[in-house]
C-alpha cells in the first residue's frame, strides 16, 4: 500500500490551518507584515496533519533537504527546541525561508497530502519554529554552549551578503571556521534588505538572523565592493584559504523601447531600493526621496513585480496596474503573492506588453503604449509564447512606470576578475555539485551562477560550497 | 566609521573640502573615481568624486557644493566627526595615456574632480593646460594646486574679476584658434558647461570627455537610476562611467533627469532646517 493510499484510508485529514493575516483594507495602508504567523494552537493543529510518511516526499522537494518529517515529528511531541535544532542543521535563515520560499512548488508541492489538495503547511511551521526561537542566542542553540570557539585553522571570505553568502558563512561558522563577509552596500542581506519589502519580510527578521551569525563569530565588512575596493586575488594573498562569491545578479534589465528614460520610469530595483534600503517610506525623517506614485503601471509578472505594485499602493498610488504579456496562469510570481496583491487592490492586465513610453514637453511620463498579445505555441520554457496581435495596441495613462522584467549579471566583479570563466549567458561558471569556479578554491553560487532564482536555491548553493570547503580543508 | 581628519571651508557656506580617513579607498582610488557616502543612519546615499587620495596617510579628499539636505548636513560636520558610510572607489577610472596636450576644463565645484584627472594626465607625461571657470574670483578653486603640475592655468570669471571676462568656452576657443594641437579635452562641471564644451569641440573633431553627475542610488549598478543616453544607447553612469564621450551624450535628458526629485528635495531641505532650528532652541 502506498503512503497516499494509507493517508486516504487512515483517519480523516483535517483542513489546513489558515494563516492569520492583516485585513487587506488595513494593510494596503501600512508597511507592517501582512502574514502574522501561526500562534501556538495553530501550529499544533497544523503539525498534527503530518502523517509522518515512511518515505517522505517533502524533503526531496526542499533545495537544502531539511529533514522536514523530523522537525514536524518533534513538534508533534511538543519539542520546539528539538525541531529548531533539526532545521538549523540544514538552514541558517529559517525565519526568512519560512516567509519567502515558493513552498507550493517545493516541499509542499511534493508532500503526499498535496495530491489530496492540501499539503502540510511546512513553510508556516518552519517560520513558527524560527520565530519562536529567535529570542535565544544562536551559539547556544547550535552548540549547547554560550561561547562559540573559532579554532579551526581555516579562513574563508564570502563576497556578497545575500542569502547565498550568508548561508555559506553560517554553515562554516557553525563548524568553528573563521568567516568574513564582504558586502558592497551598507547593510547586509542582499535582496532580503534592498528588494523584498518589509510587509513581506520585516527587516528585523533579517537583522536577527545576521546577529545570530555575528554571535557565531562571523565578521561583517560593509561598504566593500569586490572588483573595486579589493580584488579576489588579494584575498588569497591576505591569507584567506577559500572564497565564496555570492554577489547576486544585480543589473536591471530594461525593455529597450522608446521613452524608457522619461521621468517617472523606474527599474523595480530603484523603486524598491529607495523604499527598502533607503527607508523612503518614512521620508523626510529618512532622507532618500520616495519614488513617484500617481497612476502606476508595473511591467512584469514575477515576485518583483508584485512587490513593486504593492509598495506603490502603500506609498499612496491612485491606482496600480500590472501589465503582463502572458496570462495569470503563466505568471512566475508565487501564487500567494499574486493573491495578496489582487486582494489589496492591484489590477492585473494580461496579454499586453509595452512598446513605448510617452511623455509631455517636460519629459514626464504620461502614458504607456501597450501591444496586445495572445498565447501561441509553447516555447523552450514550456510556457505558451506570447505573440503580438497584429495592429492591436492600446494607450494606458500613467504617471509612473516600474519595469520588473529581470536582471543581468553585474559587471563590476566579473570585469575585474577575468580569470573567472563565465557561461554563455554571462553568469559565473561553477561546478553544480561543489560550486567551485575556474579559480581554484574560489566558489560561487546564487543568482550570479543561476540567474535570478530563489532565496532557498541561493542558500542551497551556499551550503554546498560550505560543505565542500569544510571537507577539503578540515577533512 | 569614517573620521573627518581635516575640514576646510573653501567658499564659506557654499563649498567645503573634507579629508576623510578611508584607508582601503585611498589605496585603490584612481582619477575619475567617486565614493557613495551616507552622513548618518537616516541619510541618503550620495555620490562625490574623489578629488585626491593619499594612500600613505589613508585618506581621501572630497570637495562638495552645498545644494541640498545631505550636502548641508555634510557641511555642518567638524573635524573629528565621522561619516556613517564611505563606499568606493567606484566608477571606471579615467582612461589616461600619454598622448600630448590635454586641456582640462573645470567649472564650479567640478574643478575638484577635474584636478584629480588633470593630475593623472600630467603624471602620464601629458602636457596639461587647465581652464578654470567661476562666477567671480572669490569662487575660484584649485588654481594654485593646478599650477603645481600644469604649465598653463587659464582662468575665466563671469564678472571679469580675474582672468578672462566670460566663459571657459571662450578661453578654449582662443586656445584652439591659437593653433594649439589638442589631443583631448576633459570637461567637468555643470551640465550646461559640459554641453557647451562638447558643442565647441565637435566641429574640430577633438576627443572630448565629460563626467556625468546623474542621480545615483546604489552606485554599484543595481538600480538603473543613473542611466543616461550615450550614442543612442542606455548606459549606467556608475558602472559604465561616469566619464563618457561628450559628443555622444544626450545632455538634455541628463539635465531633466537631474530635476526628477526637485519637490522632494525641497521638502527635505525644509525638514532639515526645521530640525536644526529645533535643536538650537
Ligand atoms: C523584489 C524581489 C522579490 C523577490 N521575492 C522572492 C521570494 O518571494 N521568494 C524567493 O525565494 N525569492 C525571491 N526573490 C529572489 C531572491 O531574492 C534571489 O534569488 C536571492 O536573493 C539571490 O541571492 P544571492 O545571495 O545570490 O544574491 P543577492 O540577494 O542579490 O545578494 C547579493 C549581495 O551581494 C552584494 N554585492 C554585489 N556585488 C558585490 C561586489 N562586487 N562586492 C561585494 N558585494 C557585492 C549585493 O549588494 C548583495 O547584498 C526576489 C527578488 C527580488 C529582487
Ligand atoms: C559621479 C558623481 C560625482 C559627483 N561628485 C561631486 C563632487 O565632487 N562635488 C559635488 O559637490 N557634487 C558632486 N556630485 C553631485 C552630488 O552628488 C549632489 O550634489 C548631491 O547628491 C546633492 O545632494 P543633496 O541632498 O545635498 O541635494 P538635493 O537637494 O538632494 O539635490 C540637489 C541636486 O543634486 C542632484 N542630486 C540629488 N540627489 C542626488 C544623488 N543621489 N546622486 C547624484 N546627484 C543627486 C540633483 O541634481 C539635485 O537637483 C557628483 C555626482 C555624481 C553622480
Ligand atoms: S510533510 Fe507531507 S510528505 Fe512530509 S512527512 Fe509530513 S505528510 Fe509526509
Ligand atoms: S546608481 Fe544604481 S545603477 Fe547606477
Amino acid at each position: 500500500m502506498t503512503q497516499e493510499q494509507s493517508a486516504k484510508k487512515g483517519r480523516k485529514i483535517q483542513p489546513r490551518v489558515a494563516m492569520p493575516e492583516q485585513p487587506a483594507r488595513e494593510r494596503s495602508g501600512n508597511f507592517d507584515e501582512v502574514a502574522l504567523g501561526y500562534r501556538r494552537e495553530d501550529a499544533l493543529a497544523e503539525t498534527a496533519r503530518c502523517i509522518q510518511c515512511k518515505n517522505p516526499k517533502c524533503r526531496k522537494g526542499c533545495p537544502v533537504e531539511i529533514d522536514i518529517k523530523g522537525f514536524i515529528g518533534r513538534l508533534q511531541q511538543d519539542d520546539l527546541s528539538g525541531a529548531h535544532e533539526i532545521i538549523r542543521q540544514y538552514n541558517s535563515l529559517p525565519a526568512v525561508c519560512g516567509r519567502v520560499c515558493p513552498q507550493e512548488s517545493q516541499c509542499e508541492g511534493a508532500c503526499v497530502l498535496a495530491a489530496k489538495g492540501e499539503p502540510v503547511a511546512i513553510g508556516r511551521l518552519e517560520r513558527y519554529v524560527a520565530d519562536t526561537f529567535a529570542a535565544s542566542g544562536a551559539c547556544e542553540q547550535l552548540t549547547g554552549t554560550r561561547e562559540c570557539t573559532l579554532d579551526r585553522p581555516l579562513r574563508v571570505a564570502c563576497v556578497g551578503g545575500g542569502p547565498a553568502g550568508l548561508s555559506c558563512a553560517g554553515h562554516l561558522a557553525a563548524l568553528g571556521v573563521k568567516v568574513t563577509v564582504f558586502e558592497a552596500l551598507h547593510e547586509v542581506g542582499g535582496v532580503l534588505v534592498y528588494g523584498i519589502p518589509r510587509f513581506r519580510l520585516p527587516k528585523a527578521v533579517v537583522r536577527r538572523e545576521v546577529e545570530a551569525m555575528r554571535a557565531l563569530g562571523v565578521e561583517f565588512v560593509t561598504n566593500w565592493v569586490a572588483g573595486r575596493t579589493f580584488q579576489l586575488r588579494e584575498l588569497m594573498e591576505q591569507g584567506f584559504d577559500a572564497v565564496f562569491i555570492g554577489v547576486g545578479a544585480g543589473l536591471p534589465r530594461f525593455l529597450n523601447v522608446p521613452g524608457e528614460n522619461l521621468l517617472g520610469v523606474y527599474s523595480a530595483n530603484e523603486y524598491l531600493t529607495r523604499v527598502n534600503l533607503g527607508r523612503a517610506f518614512s521620508f523626510p525623517d529618512h532622507d532618500t526621496p520616495p519614488p513617484h506614485t500617481g497612476r502606476v503601471v508595473v511591467v512584469g509578472g514575477g515576485n518583483v513585480a508584485m512587490d513593486a505594485a504593492r509598495t506603490a499602493l502603500r506609498l499612496g498610488a491612485d491606482e496600480v496596474t500590472i501589465l503582463y504579456r502572458r496570462t495569470e496562469a503563466e505568471m512566475p510570481a508565487r501564487a500567494e503573492e499574486t493573491h495578496h496583491a489582487l486582494e489589496e487592490g492591484v489590477k492585473l492586465r494580461c496579454l499586453c506588453s509595452p512598446i513605448a513610453f510617452n511623455g509631455d514637453a517636460d519629459m514626464k511620463l504620461t502614458s504607456v503604449t501597450a501591444q496586445l498579445m495572445e498565447l501561441g505555441a509553447p516555447d523552450e520554457s514550456g510556457r505558451c509564447r506570447p505573440v503580438c496581435v497584429e495592429g492591436a495596441s492600446e494607450e494606458i495613462p500613467a504617471d509612473t512606470a516600474v519595469i520588473a522584467v529581470g536582471t543581468r549579471p553585474n559587471p563590476i566583479l566579473l570585469e575585474a576578475t577575468p580569470e573567472l570563466e563565465l557561461n554563455k549567458w554571462g553568469y559565473i561558471q561553477a561546478d553544480p555539485e561543489t560550486g567551485e569556479t575556474s579559480m581554484p578554491n574560489v566558489f560561487a553560487g546564487g543568482d550570479i551562477v543561476t540567474g535570478a532564482a530563489t532565496v532557498i536555491s541561493a542558500m542551497g548553493a551556499g551550503r554546498r560550497a560550505a560543505k565542500t570547503i569544510a571537507e577539503r580543508f578540515l577533512g | 566609521m569614517y573620521k573627518i581628519v581635516n575640514k576646510r571651508s573653501l567658499i564659506p557656506g557654499q563649498t567645503s573640502m573634507l579629508v576623510i580617513e578611508a584607508p582601503q579607498v585611498a589605496l585603490k582610488a584612481e582619477p575619475g573615481n567617486f565614493v557613495m557616502l551616507r552622513v548618518h543612519e537616516q541619510g541618503e546615499r550620495i555620490p562625490l568624486t574623489i578629488a585626491d587620495a593619499d594612500p600613505e596617510a589613508g585618506t581621501i579628499t572630497l570637495v562638495f557644493l552645498v545644494v541640498g539636505k545631505t550636502t548641508a548636513h555634510l557641511d555642518s560636520l567638524e573635524e573629528g566627526d565621522s561619516l556613517q558610510d564611505v563606499c568606493g572607489p567606484l566608477g571606471r577610472p579615467t582612461e589616461i595615456e600619454s598622448r600630448g596636450t590635454v586641456v582640462c576644463v573645470g567649472g564650479g565645484t567640478g574643478v575638484a574632480a577635474m584636478h584629480h584627472i588633470a593630475k593623472g594626465h600630467a603624471r602620464a607625461g601629458n602636457r596639461v593646460i587647465a581652464i578654470v571657470g567661476a562666477r567671480s574670483e572669490s569662487l575660484l578653486l584649485f588654481c594654485d594646486e593646478l599650477a603645481g603640475f600644469c604649465p598653463e592655468v587659464r582662468i575665466a570669471t563671469d564678472d571679469g574679476s580675474r582672468g578672462h571676462k566670460g566663459f571657459v568656452t571662450q578661453v578654449l576657443q582662443r586656445l584652439i584658434d591659437e593653433g594649439e594641437e589638442i589631443a583631448e579635452v576633459v570637461a567637468v562641471g555643470p551640465v550646461p558647461m559640459m554641453r557647451a564644451v562638447a558643442e565647441l569641440t565637435r566641429p574640430y573633431g577633438i576627443k572630448t570627455t565629460v563626467s556625468l553627475n546623474s542621480i545615483m542610488v546604489d552606485g554599484i549598478g543595481m538600480c538603473g537610476a543613473c542611466r543616461c543616453s550615450v550614442g543612442g544607447e542606455t548606459r549606467f553612469a556608475c558602472v559604465d562611467g561616469p566619464e563618457f564621450d561628450g559628443h555622444e551624450v544626450d545632455f538634455d535628458e541628463l539635465w531633466r533627469r537631474l530635476g526628477q526629485f526637485r519637490e522632494q528635495e525641497a521638502v527635505s531641505r525644509e525638514h532639515f532646517h526645521q530640525c536644526r532650528c529645533g535643536e538650537s532652541k
